[in-house]
């Protein structure tokens, strides 16, 4: 069967259920397409088509045996970011390169207990610092839309590969937009949940109080049918949040009728590319002519969000990398005449530019002298920022605006400065500071290249997010569209 | 600028970071720019604001001080670059 990687997760599961084909086929056919389309994209640092073919071959052999839950024999990704068992995970990272985890991630363990295939594991910006994918130790990643453009960052190859059919799904991690923005960028539907929501344990920590792990799908239904597996307590990931799991694929059907969405000033103000704009204001339309109600709400402080980010995010890198020492796993200096000189080398020689910028931003904040100043004055506006939340969400259900302020752009365009980089997340990091839930949806074309939709709820909320970009999906067809080039 | 090359070398020292020259350059340049944008939170008024500690306003979860994991010692050390006897190899630290 020639057509199986244009299939979505939905439609593989029915497939698999109806015997049409049977997962290594499936497996083997995407197995197939990477190999050919890779070399191009370089959304893959790892393939693990061995391990896909048994996991594969076991899941086929459960169906069988009639023990297939929803899940089994479906195939998926990978960023790099989260441990695997016996497999190379490197964050996109030299300080990683050799490391070979020698636990699986919740997430990971979760999924493989569902019967998922993994396929591999997908390339990212380094320790899922950067907006572009292009701090990548291991290259940069190309846009299938274009591939003399970004895919977005930090999570661009998991929606690389997504989004140019080489795996019907993947797993991201979002600390400032990494998920939402690059499925913006490569038309995919990118789904970051309420922070507590997924286990963190073993998903390379850069930001502990900010990331959250995710989806990277076709649609918000596959976003859902993951979703429900991923989610739920972990007793060995302290910040996860003991919090009832819903049947979100359940949510999925109901209308929009009465939906209360508030739409941000501030996210259409000057910074905001006009045809980008136009084709998020007309999917709004689309929302309210399926009966959702719009109405205007402030977020009063959403503007020092990129600031507070770039104190908090960093201030946390910083020690969440200090265990990165030469000495127990990672990357190490050569002929170090003392223990000293071991840190600095290894440190040195192990982490990028832009790691080592962060890690630095971070420790300037936090150090004795600058700590008030930086440090907590960011943990206060974080607090007015959440605050502006909280009461934004007393009169509605759902925030919606663009993911990012432009389409991708070229490769090299923004890595001369830092701050414009920083600035592609102004609309996606408020959700990250107050801990809300948000996703993604394609919902326009600008000179070929997609634009997202950028929906946030409420604490919780992703049953409201996943209704609205499902139903928005089910009147619109640019979640639909492919890359020509990878048809 | 608004740090100059000193605090940079204090800060890399800080932070364990050995720079080559021309990374040192590049990284006094781009701190200033980065630290000088987030400069702009002075502006907010935060009089009175609880600093946030947890996204949800949730406290640390705390549990009971046992032994739950199993010695995993030489399957962890395989990423190690020297070990010996399951101890971690380091330039010597005592003369």
């Amino acid at each position: 069967m020639s057509d199986l990687h244009l299939k979505t997760l939905t439609e593989i599961a029915a497939g698999l259920e109806a015997g049409e084909f049977t997962s290594l086929e499936v497996t083997e056919s995407l197995l197939d397409r990477i190999d050919s389309s890779d070399d191009t994209l370089n959304a893959f640092i790892t393939v693990t088509g061995e391990q896909a073919r048994a996991t594969a071959v076991a899941a086929d052999a459960a169906r069988a045996a009639g023990k297939a839950g929803p899940l089994n024999g479906l195939p998926l990704v990978h960023k790099d970011i989260f441990c695997t068992r016996d497999v190379l995970t490197t964050c996109g990272s030299r300080m990683l390169e050799n490391f070979v985890s020698p636990y699986d991630a919740t997430v990971v363990e979760r999924l493989n207990a569902a019967g998922v295939v993994t396929l591999g594991k997908t390339n990212m910006d380094e320790f899922a610092m950067g907006s572009s994918n292009e701090t990548s130790f291991f290259g940069n990643v190309r846009n299938p839309w274009d591939i003399e453009r970004t895919p977005g960052g930090s999570s661009g190859g998991s929606a690389a590969a997504v989004a140019a059919r080489l795996a019907p799904a993947a797993t991201g991690t979002d600390t400032g937009g990494s998920i939402r923005q690059p499925a913006a960028l490569t038309g995919t539907v990118g789904l970051k949940p309420t922070y507590g929501r997924v286990s963190r344990y073993g998903m390379i920590a850069f930001a502990s109080s900010l990331d959250q792990a995710g989806v990277i799908t076709r649609s918000a239904e596959d976003a859902a049918l993951l979703l429900g597996t991923m989610a739920g307590f972990d007793e060995r990931d302290s910040t996860c949040i003991d919090h009832p799991v819903p049947d979100y694929s359940a949510a999925l059907q109901q209308s929009l009728d009465g939906l209360r969405v508030g739409i941000v000033r501030q996210h259409f103000d000057a910074g905001l590319d006009d045809q980008t704009g136009k084709a998020v204001r007309e999917a709004l339309a689309v929302l309210e002519s399926q009966g959702a109600v719009l109405s205007e709400v402030d977020l009063p402080n959403i503007g020092l969000s990129v600031p507070t980010y770039y104190v908090v995010a960093p201030a946390e890198c910083s020690s969440n990398l200090s265990r990165f020492d030469g000495v127990r796993f990672g990357h190490r200096a050569n002929d170090a005449s003392d223990l000293f000189d071991l840190y600095c080398r290894s440190r040195g020689e192990g982490f990028g530019d832009e790691v080592k910028r962060r890690i630095m931003t971070g420790t300037y904040v936090l150090s004795a002298g600058y700590y008030d100043a930086y440090y907590l004055k960011a943990q206060q506006v974080r607090q007015l920022i959440a605050d502006d939340f909280r009461q934004a969400f007393a009169d509605v259900d759902v925030i919606a605006g663009p993911t990012a302020p432009t389409p991708a752009f070229k490769l090299g365009d923004k890595t001369d400065d830092p701050i414009t980089m920083y600035l592609n997340d102004i609309y996606t990091i408020g959700a990250n500071l107050a801990g809300l839930p948000g996703i993604s949806t394609p919902c326009g074309m600008v000179d070929g290249l997609p634009v997202g939709l950028h929906l946030v709820g409420p604490h919780w909320g992703e049953e409201t997010l996943l209704r609205c970009a499902h139903q928005y999906q089910a009147a619109t067809d640019w979640h639909t569209r492919c890359p020509e080039a990878f048809r | 600028m608004s740090l100059d090359k000193d605090q940079v070398q204090h800060i890399a020292v800080l932070a364990r970071l050995k720079l080559d020259d021309q990374e040192f350059d590049q990284a006094v340049q781009k701190l200033s720019s980065i630290v000088d944008f987030v400069d702009q939170l002075s502006q907010a008024d935060t009089t009175g604001v609880v600093p946030m500690a947890h996204p949800l306003n949730e406290s640390q979860r705390l549990r009971e001080d046992r032994v739950t994991e199993t010695d995993d010692r030489d399957r962890v050390q395989q990423n190690a670059a020297a070990v010996e006897d399951g101890l971690y190899l380091v330039p010597r630290v005592i003369e």
